[in-house]
């Protein structure tokens, strides 16, 4: 496909789902032309070939069907779970993500989540500051990190980094995917998510959320994984039942959080906030500079490719 | 060894408290008011052949206490550092020491690592910032902090502390190189050893302390150090205190001349400076290096087994003298 015809502007179009905040499109706006799409008029909508997603605003049915010419969604996160995949498979439309951008920092994430978790370095940190170390004596034992079995939820890009990183502290690592890994994979496969939680102490997802993953964490697999298990969570909110964590850490159900997403953020149970076994964290686990600036390169490569025609760096099988 | 006279220093933990009751015959320093001690260890010096102390700011083997005590025979530390043992005068008087070297090794590796990615990924001052609300109020917005992985660490003291830091942070793909006193007689091939502390400061992204408390090691991370270690390094201190020049570091933290740090351990516990408390760049935890229930048993075990071995005259298991 040729590039847009000479005229005034012959920056390619792009239209943004929503407004980015997240200072991508001003490195990227010299080699194309952004329009918000609630901003386009009807001439720049029926011309629009691709549309970039800044961010996880949902991108509905509706406004993928408001541009006829649509052929590339392309996203800066990993997750999909907010774009209508339905709607681009029934439209031909191709999308790309991030890719495995993002996979080392979420698995650094989820490692430095785990031991906060297990050793209470948030909550001992909040101890000392308060003054506590000085007035009511040592924070309480925790429990050791070494040698706990690690159960990863997807072993995938993220999955399979959280597994090298945690086997390098004498952790036993087993795992649930869709389908067992071919062999050299060196992990136990569990055949479902409640059978890995009863053989773990540390149940880590790292999965996508898709029809089949929502609320996979509900309070059969709380109960299997146990009173001295604790639940990490970097995927998305809604893997996990989270009225029924907020139930199962109170009631002691299960021992403890780490948890980087929640179901609406950046709102999260009130609950959690006076709970010393869990550690709270922003959605977070990839805002890392480095990160940033390789999904930049990632989504400026698949611009670029897309409109010189060459193949897309991330393309997603629907 | 139900004749062996016990002097527990303060309290430590109460399995090992409760086990050296029930087995020994146990006294407890503390039970004396503070300007009353000399006269406790008057009263029952002739009865105290063993010393039980920890490893914090607390912690007591000195030289006043070995000579108020003249038929001591052994110092148990409940710790792996023995720095507040006056080993000099226990050589001279005679009297053994043991530590609890191993068994908290994982534990203390364990923190080291995870303070490194809690101080450069900030992690408890997010959970800080959710539990303020500040999440919401700035709109689901978070700043940006650094990749951990790949980072160059550099460790001081590659004992069992240290390359067990050393196995952690290759599954991260950091390059690791170290310092010490001695260069080891066995090669590491995957780390590389600098000559000087300076050296392993400029070159790392990550600067470990894991080395034991001695003359050489006092103040090792020093002004140069902090200097060379520079605006993005990050130190983490799981050895002690005292290994830090502390105003130094604190100053440098605040005004941005060193990047972050993870602390484990202060010059007078359980005192922090305030000015530390205020930064965001800092993860603080109160000396919990060993602080989990598991490890805490098997070194109880451990100081219980060498009071043993040394009430039946047999080798004691883990002897520093």
């Amino acid at each position: 496909m040729t590039p847009a015809a000479a005229g005034a502007d012959a920056k390619p179009l792009v239209l943004l789902s929503q407004p980015s905040d997240s200072g991508l499109t001003p490195v990227m706006e010299g080699q194309f032309r952004f329009v918000l799409a609630a901003d386009a008029d009807a001439a720049t909508a029926a011309e629009a070939r691709v549309l970039f997603v800044p961010g996880l605003r949902p991108v509905t049915a509706d406004l993928i069907d408001r541009l006829p010419a649509l052929e590339l969604v392309s996203t800066i996160s990993v997750g999909l779970d907010h774009v209508d995949l339905d709607a681009c498979r029934r439209r031909g439309i191709t999308v790309t993500n991030a890719g495995p951008t993002f996979s080392v920092d979420s698995a650094d994430y989820v490692v430095g989540l785990v031991v906060a978790v297990l050793r209470r370095v948030a909550a001992a940190d909040a101890h000392l500051r308060r003054g506590s170390w000085a007035t009511d004596g040592d924070y309480p034992l925790a429990t050791k990190v070494s040698g706990k079995r690690v159960g990863i939820v997807g072993l995938g890009s993220i999955g399979s980094l959280v597994a090298r990183r945690l086997a390098a502290f004498g952790c036993p690592v087993a795992y649930h995917s869709r389908a067992p890994k071919l062999p050299p994979c060196p992990y136990t496969f569990f055949p479902t998510v409640r059978a890995l939680a009863a053989d773990s102490d540390v149940l880590v997802l790292a999965c996508a959320l898709t029809e089949e993953t929502r609320r996979v964490v509900d309070r059969e697999v709380m109960e299997a994984l146990g009173a001295g298990g604790v639940l990490v969570n970097v995927g998305r909110g809604g893997l996990v039942d989270e009225p029924e964590l907020v139930r199962c850490l109170r009631e002691g159900v299960i021992g403890g959080a780490g948890l980087d997403v929640f179901e609406n953020e950046p709102d999260l149970p009130v609950e959690l906030l006076d709970m010393d076994n869990v550690v709270l964290s922003s959605h977070k686990a990839v805002a890392t500079v480095e990160s940033i600036r390789g999904v930049l390169h990632t989504v400026s490569g698949n611009l670029e490719a897309f409109f010189a025609g060459r193949p897309l760096l991330s393309p997603v099988a629907l | 060894m139900e004749s062996l006279g016990v002097l527990l220093l303060h309290p430590l933990d109460t399995y090992l408290e409760q086990e050296l009751d029930r087995r020994c015959r146990l006294l407890r320093l503390w039970d004396a008011p503070l300007d009353r001690r000399g006269e406790f260890l008057l009263a029952h010096a002739s009865s105290i052949r063993a010393v039980v102390t920890g490893g914090g700011s607390g912690a007591g083997g000195d030289a006043a206490l070995i000579d108020a005590l003249p038929r001591l025979e052994i110092i148990a530390c409940y710790a792996v550092g023995f720095d507040r043992v006056d080993l000099t005068r226990c050589r001279e008087r005679g009297v053994r020491v043991t530590n609890t070297p191993g068994v908290l090794t994982d534990d203390v590796a364990d923190l080291a690592v995870g303070l490194a990615i809690a101080a450069l990924r900030r992690i408890p001052h997010a959970d800080r910032y959710v539990r303020a609300g500040l999440w919401k109020a700035n709109n689901g917005h978070y700043g940006l902090t650094t990749q951990f992985s790949g980072k160059r660490v550099g460790i001081i003291g590659l004992g069992r502390i240290g390359l067990a830091i050393a196995k952690r942070v290759e599954g991260f793909g950091c390059p690791v190189s170290y310092y010490q006193r001695t260069r080891q007689q066995q090669a590491y091939p995957n780390y590389t050893y600098l000559p000087t502390v300076v050296q392993l400061a400029a070159d790392s992204d990550v600067l470990v302390v894991a080395c034991s408390l001695n003359e050489q090691s006092h103040g090792i991370v020093s002004c140069e150090l902090i200097e060379a270690l520079g605006p993005r390094g990050v130190l983490v201190n799981v050895g002690r205190g005292e290994h830090v020049d502390q105003p130094e570091l604190v100053a440098a933290l605040a005004e941005g001349r060193l990047g972050g740090a993870g602390l484990d351990v202060f010059e007078a516990e359980p005192d922090v400076p305030e000015a530390l408390m205020a930064l965001d760049n800092v993860v603080l935890a109160p000396h919990m290096g060993s602080g989990t229930r598991e490890t805490r048993k098997a070194m109880a075990d451990l100081v219980l087994a060498n009071l043993e071995a040394h009430a039946l005259s047999k080798p004691l298991l883990t002897p520093v003298v």
